[in-house]
């Protein structure tokens, strides 16, 4: 009976209801967890996987061998690779493509990659204008390498010690 | 004075070029109210959500209405086959219609009012339960049997929690003695404890949240649903003709908030006995009763249809009705002062 009265009681003052308001009248003080993105950034991992690139040794010679793993691996069937002897008897890549619409980030690409050539950077604010601009031939994949290498690098550096 | 001299100098021109100054007067603070509440829900849902909400558009996101309108009105009104061409145009008007007309008779301060008719209460009665019918004919008028069954849920919906709304009014004239909104705000008169809230407890929850069903509104928006439905009655609208729609809920948002705060909350009056009323008053209570309103939002989750028709119906109706007659059996009574 007490029980009874009680709940009439708790249903008609709308206690559940008030103590739920109270709740979320709380939250309206809390600390905003928002990152207010162009000014503010989300912190990264030496792991992120953004835009691809090519690395080059520090003479200057290309890493990638042809050994075709990455397009062996890749689960998109994003990359497309095409390779020929060169003058000095090196097996080299005459075309390297990767098409980033069909690209997932996975990352297997990096992780089967015997000299660490193909690398994913920390780049994710880029874009294409047209169709066939994310369309990444082995001179853009290389020139984003060039530009980014002491960042690549470094990267490469920090995760060492994990694999 | 010049109102005098402008007033003899237009003859019999000057009443309808007087009584639409004070229209406007009324509706161009009521639309810029409508735009900023916009905003204001949004940034209020967003805080308690522990987000930031808009504050892109302008300094702390204050253009963002303004940015809001303007998309709106550059969109294309799509008028789809089948429709009722004519009854598709009429809709958002008819829903938007009785939301502007109904402030009318609402009195901002003592004496401010556009139109001080002694049936003021029974006005607003009668013209907000119009605003149904932009509800039904959005529906009907689609062709579209989302948009129908949309239109009938609200409608069902608007329709039963009017009567409880009705009958927690019933409460205030009872209190009040009167049906003019002036009489009522001033029967209420003596500061905090003496404004209609306290009597007719009961009555002012009711009101409030039924206010909030008539309006469509979180945790009663099953008509909108946007986390489970498109939406509603207004699935096939677009551009400005949707913006109508939501015009016209908003300024019903702000209707409802201001009829709570006259009818239960003391009007203009100054909860402080001594400190002077004033339309700060009605203003600071409107503001109360619409954080309320998403307060609500914020908190609840959707009620079920059959639950809300539960509500309103087994629920509301008899509540009401138990306090009418407590109510009026008190007042037959040496305690009537109680209700006064």
């Amino acid at each position: 009976m007490i029980s009874r009265i009680k709940h009439f009681f708790d249903t008609f003052l709308l206690t559940e209801l008030v103590r739920g308001m109270a709740l979320t009248g709380r939250y309206f003080y809390a600390r905003k967890i928002t990152i207010e993105y162009p000014e503010e950034r989300a912190p990264q991992s030496p792991r992120f996987r953004g835009l691809h690139a090519q690395r080059r040794y520090p003479n200057g010679e290309e890493r990638c061998i042809a050994c075709k793993l990455c397009e062996a691996v890749c689960p998109a069937l994003a990359i497309q690779i095409e390779s020929e002897q060169r003058e000095d008897g090196s097996r080299r890549t005459t075309r390297y493509d990767i098409d980033l619409t069909k690209c997932i980030f996975c990352g297997f690409c990096e992780e089967a990659c015997p000299v660490d050539a193909i690398v994913e950077t920390r780049i994710y604010e880029y874009h294409g204008e047209q169709r066939g601009d994310l369309y990444y031939t082995k001179d853009m994949l290389l020139a984003v390498g060039d530009k980014h290498e002491a960042q690549i690098a470094q990267d490469k550096a920090a995760d060492a010690p994990y694999r | 004075m010049t109102l005098d001299y402008f007033a003899n100098l237009l003859g019999p021109v000057w009443l309808p070029v007087w009584t639409l100054a004070k229209i406007v007067a009324i509706v161009a603070p009521l639309l810029l109210g409508v735009a900023y509440l916009t905003y204001a829900e949004r940034r209020i849902i967003g805080y308690m959500q522990v987000r930031l909400g808009c504050n892109r558009v302008g300094p702390w996101g204050l253009l963002q209405p303004i940015a809001d309108g303007l998309k709106l009105m550059f969109k294309e009104i799509v008028i789809p086959s089948g429709a009722n061409k004519g009854l598709f145009i009429l809709a958002p008007v008819l829903a938007m219609a009785p939301a502007l007309a109904a402030w009318a008779v609402i009195p901002f301060a003592d004496g401010l009012v556009l139109a001080d008719i002694d049936a003021g209460l029974l006005y607003v009665m009668a013209i907000t339960s119009m605003g149904v019918y932009g509800v039904v004919l959005a529906g009907w008028a689609s062709n579209s049997k989302y948009a129908f069954l949309g239109s009938m849920r609200s409608a069902a919906q608007i329709v039963s929690y009017e009567i409880a709304m009705g009958f927690a009014l019933v409460g205030v004239l009872m209190s009040a003695q009167s049906l003019n909104l002036t009489d009522i705000v001033q029967a209420q008169a003596g500061g905090f404890w003496h404004w209609y809230w306290l009597p007719l407890f009961p009555m002012f929850i009711v009101y409030l949240v039924s206010g909030t069903a008539e309006l469509n509104r979180a945790p009663f928006d099953v008509a909108e649903g946007e986390s489970e439905i498109v939406a509603g009655f207004h699935v096939e609208y677009s551009g400005m003709a949707f913006a109508i729609f939501f015009l016209a809920e908003y300024a019903n948002m702000i209707l409802v908030a201001t009829l709570t705060s006259t009818l239960f909350l003391g009007g203009w009056l100054s909860p402080i006995p001594g400190v002077p009323d004033g339309i700060v008053w009605l203003l600071a209570k409107i503001s109360f009763v619409l954080f309320l309103f998403l307060w609500f939002r914020a908190t609840f989750p959707r009620y079920r249809y059959d639950q809300i028709m539960r509500l309103g119906w087994k629920v509301f109706i008899p509540v009401t009705l138990v306090w009418l007659l407590v109510e009026g059996a008190v007042m037959q009574t040496p305690w009537s002062y109680l209700f006064h």
